[in-house]
């Protein structure tokens, strides 16, 4: 008996009813100045990132990447392996268009200490870079990485608004385990900064602040029976010298925030064709609708290739088993075949759901290449299928 | 069924899994878990990093700070199986517990937590959170008097944060260093690492076959080695199906399989044969033989970080709660658990 092979279920990973996600009319856009790379780690945020700045500049706009960690050889292809918190220019581009392209790698504790030694007097400064709490908190405090992210952007952008270096901004995202993150790290950093127990610590223990001086004292026992007095001195010496700082701070924070809501931003929402990164992903697209930041659309990165052929899964597996352990090559081509048909089905209906729940959000599938992407010719590449997915 | 080998960690009671994210630490710290329970023995399974993915995982509510009961492991000859709890440790409540416990500072402790000193301490100085969350696995590992009819494990498997922070979360006392000289938290510290650095703790890792992943494998054991935390296995998870030998692989990858007979043999096993379908297949042989090659040379630098490997494939729909008790037996029949 001969089968015909039907085609079951969607075996095409882009879903035929979302908006395509039109990559190269957003690099063409002269009035987007800034393109920030979001989603949660691994699915692709920094070759993203690399490969639209690339692109971007091959077709002439003069644009700056600010990546956060590229893997050791993607770095040394675009010469930024030393990490000295300044842009350089990236060789062996084609820029017959009049485009150009620099970048950098961000160096979280200096971009810190840079604004601290910017805000106050170099004694203090001086006073507030070695104390333990301040390493604490600019090396290791989680979304020190997210708000240093914004501040360079801040940073990069107001000197190239004076001096016209760049006319596009690319921002890679830290690997944060969750996209949001980085929309709340200021939010965080100044709220902490904020917070109810620093408010104490630089209460004086006098006057109309003695009824929380007794609250003050319970803790300060409980503390110093946990963690020793002189902890409890250097928390107080850092909350001190710092609190002129704040002010600044916070304000800082928020005009970046605003710049982010601003028309000239756009988002670019990259997720993974798995569960976790793309219900991130839809968490992260209604997050930035509600706060009204500008979403360009959802790149869906490293999706399995679809099949040539149209034969189902099961299709596949029943032909297998009907040549009964012989032919093993057929049959085992045949499986193969069905896994991977399997794998693009079960994308498709990950991709599907998040097109339903979000039917306005343009979409972009990258399929996975063969190998990682770790030169210009690779960022070339996935810059190729940003466009044209 | 295929025997299970011996354990290559009869031993071992704290089985840390680490990895680079994504590459499915907790995937594999849950099978291990079941597959440790599936030789009879009483596991705990945490998590310590708020993702609540134990509980998707298991398809069971959102974990509280308790040890819930989440499955049995599958009974061995003797009929016996043992059972896996799951606890999701976060900060506060390990340390509201840890005063409650060893200084009798309820009030204070509450009021702690009211005026935010948690939140500024957990937040500001990771080394503190980390104390906190190692603290409660070494707690739960070690069971003794003050933690009344509390109930004992003979293993602790800890989904622990990824590759490249874990040095630094196991190694609690260095990262305290700068903060905390002395007091309780620096002995509190120093004890737990007693336990991480002795032979009863093993730090397994987890890669795909993928250049930045097994790289990351590489540098974080020899970073684990620099400081004298014991490295475990490398499990490598999502392997591609095994079905084609080398010489396949090669003529596939050439272009030179053998088109006639592939096509006779699609006929025998009753498909309707057009182009379409024969040179689908054929580019799909050549693309699985190419990532392959991939994977062949990444599957050679892992064979030469010198410490046992486990494989784990990868299950082409995605991981559902039965496919966690095949990958489980697959980690015994090669003597993980
Ligand atoms: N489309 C793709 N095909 C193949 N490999 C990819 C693709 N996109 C990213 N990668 C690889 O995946 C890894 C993680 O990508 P990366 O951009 O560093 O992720 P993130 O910045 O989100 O953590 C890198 O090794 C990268 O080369
Ligand atoms: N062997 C496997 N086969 C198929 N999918 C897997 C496998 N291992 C993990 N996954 C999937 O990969 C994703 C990431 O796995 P997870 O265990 O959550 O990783 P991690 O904890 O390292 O971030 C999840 O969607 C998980 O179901
Ligand atoms: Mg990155
Ligand atoms: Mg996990």
């Amino acid at each position: 008996m001969t089968r015909r092979h039907t085609r079951v279920g969607p075996l095409a990973a882009t879903d035929a009813r979302a908006p395509r996600l039109d990559v190269d009319a957003l690099i063409d856009d002269s009035a987007v100045g800034i393109i920030v790379c979001c989603g949660s780690g691994g699915v692709g945020k920094t070759t993203t990132s690399a490969a639209v700045a690339l692109r971007a500049a091959e077709r002439g706009r003069r644009v700056v990447v600010v990546t956060i960690d590229p893997a050791r050889r993607l770095a040394q292809a675009m010469g930024i392996e030393r990490l000295d918190n300044t842009p350089r220019p990236v060789t062996g581009l084609d820029l017959s268009r009049g485009g150009g392209l620099d970048a950098m790698m961000l160096d979280m504790k200096s971009t810190f200490d840079e604004v601290v030694i910017s805000q106050t007097t170099p004694e203090k400064a001086a006073q507030i870079l070695e104390n333990p709490f301040y390493v604490a908190l600019s090396t290791s405090f989680a979304g020190t990485q997210e708000y240093m992210a914004m501040e360079k952007l801040g940073q990069i952008h107001r000197a190239a608004r004076k001096d016209g270096s760049y006319d596009l901004i690319v921002v890679d995202t830290p690997p944060s385990r969750s996209a949001l993150d980085f929309l709340d790290a200021p939010e965080r950093l100044s709220s902490f900064l904020d917070g109810r127990f620093i408010r104490l610590l630089l209460t004086p223990a006098k006057g109309p602040a003695r009824l929380m001086s007794a609250g003050l004292g319970l803790i300060t026992n409980a503390l110093t029976k946990i963690v020793g007095a002189q902890v409890l001195r250097d928390m107080q010496t850092f909350v001190a010298a710092f609190d002129t700082l704040f002010g600044g701070f916070r304000q800082r924070a928020q005009q970046t925030y605003r710049l982010l809501q601003a028309d000239g931003t756009a988002f670019l929402v990259v997720a993974a064709p798995e569960p976790d990164a793309l219900r991130e992903a839809a968490y992260f697209t209604e997050r930035l609708e509600a706060d009204r930041m500008p979403l360009a659309g959802l790149v869906v990165n490293r999706a399995s290739q679809q099949p040539e052929s149209t034969m189902s899964a099961e299709e596949a597996m029943a032909a297998a088993a009907r040549l009964n352990g012989e032919a093993s090559v057929t049959a085992a081509l045949l499986r193969l075949h069905s896994d991977r048909a399997r794998m693009v089905a079960s994308e498709a209906r990950l991709i599907s759901r998040f097109a339903t729940g979000h039917p306005d959000v343009p979409m972009t599938v990258v399929p996975a290449l063969p190998s990682d992407v770790h030169d210009l010719d690779g960022l070339r590449q996935v810059g190729a299928l940003l466009a044209s997915g | 069924m295929t025997e299970a080998a011996s354990s290559d960690w009869p031993d071992v009671q704290v089985h840390v899994v680490t990895g680079k994210g994504g590459t499915g630490k907790s995937t594999v710290a849950a099978a291990l878990a079941l597959a440790l329970a599936s030789t009879g023995k009483n596991v705990l399974l945490c998590e310590v990093e708020g993702r609540q993915g134990i509980a998707r995982m298991f398809d069971v509510e959102p974990l509280p700070y308790a040890e819930i009961r989440i499955a049995q492991g599958l009974p061995g000859p003797d009929g016996h199986a043992g059972v896996v709890h799951a606890l999701h440790i976060d900060p506060e409540s390990a340390l509201l517990e840890y005063l409650a416990m060893y200084y009798k500072l309820g009030r204070a402790g509450r009021a702690l937590d009211r005026f935010g000193v948690i939140d500024f301490a957990t937040t500001i100085a990771p080394g503190v959170r980390d104390v906190l969350l190692t603290g409660k696995v070494y707690e739960a590992a070690q069971r003794n008097s003050r933690n009344k009819g509390a109930i004992r494990y003979d293993a602790v498997v800890l989904d622990a944060p990824p590759t490249g922070r874990i040095t630094q979360f196991l190694n609690v006392n260095s990262e305290l260093a700068g903060l905390a000289k002395v007091g309780p938290i620096k002995s509190q510290s120093d004890t737990v690492m007693t336990l991480f650095r002795s032979e009863r703790t093993k730090v397994h890792l987890v890669t795909v076959l993928e250049e930045m992943p097994v790289q990351e494998t590489a540098d974080g054991i020899d970073d684990l080695r620099a400081n004298d935390l014991p490295v475990g296995g490398v499990v490598v998870n999502l392997v591609r199906p095994q079905d084609l030998s080398a010489e396949t692989l090669a003529a596939a990858r050439a272009g030179e399989l053998d088109r006639t007979g592939i096509e006779e043999d699609l006929r025998k096993a009753g498909l309707e044969v057009d182009d379409a379908l024969l040179d689908g297949l054929l580019t799909e042989a050549h693309d699985h033989a190419v990532r392959r090659g991939l994977e062949d040379s990444q599957r050679q630098l892992v064979a030469q970080l010198g410490v046992p490997t486990y494989e784990l494939p990868r299950i082409a729909g995605g991981v559902e709660l039965g496919d966690l008790y095949e990958l489980a037996a697959q980690l015994r029949r090669q003597g993980m658990a």
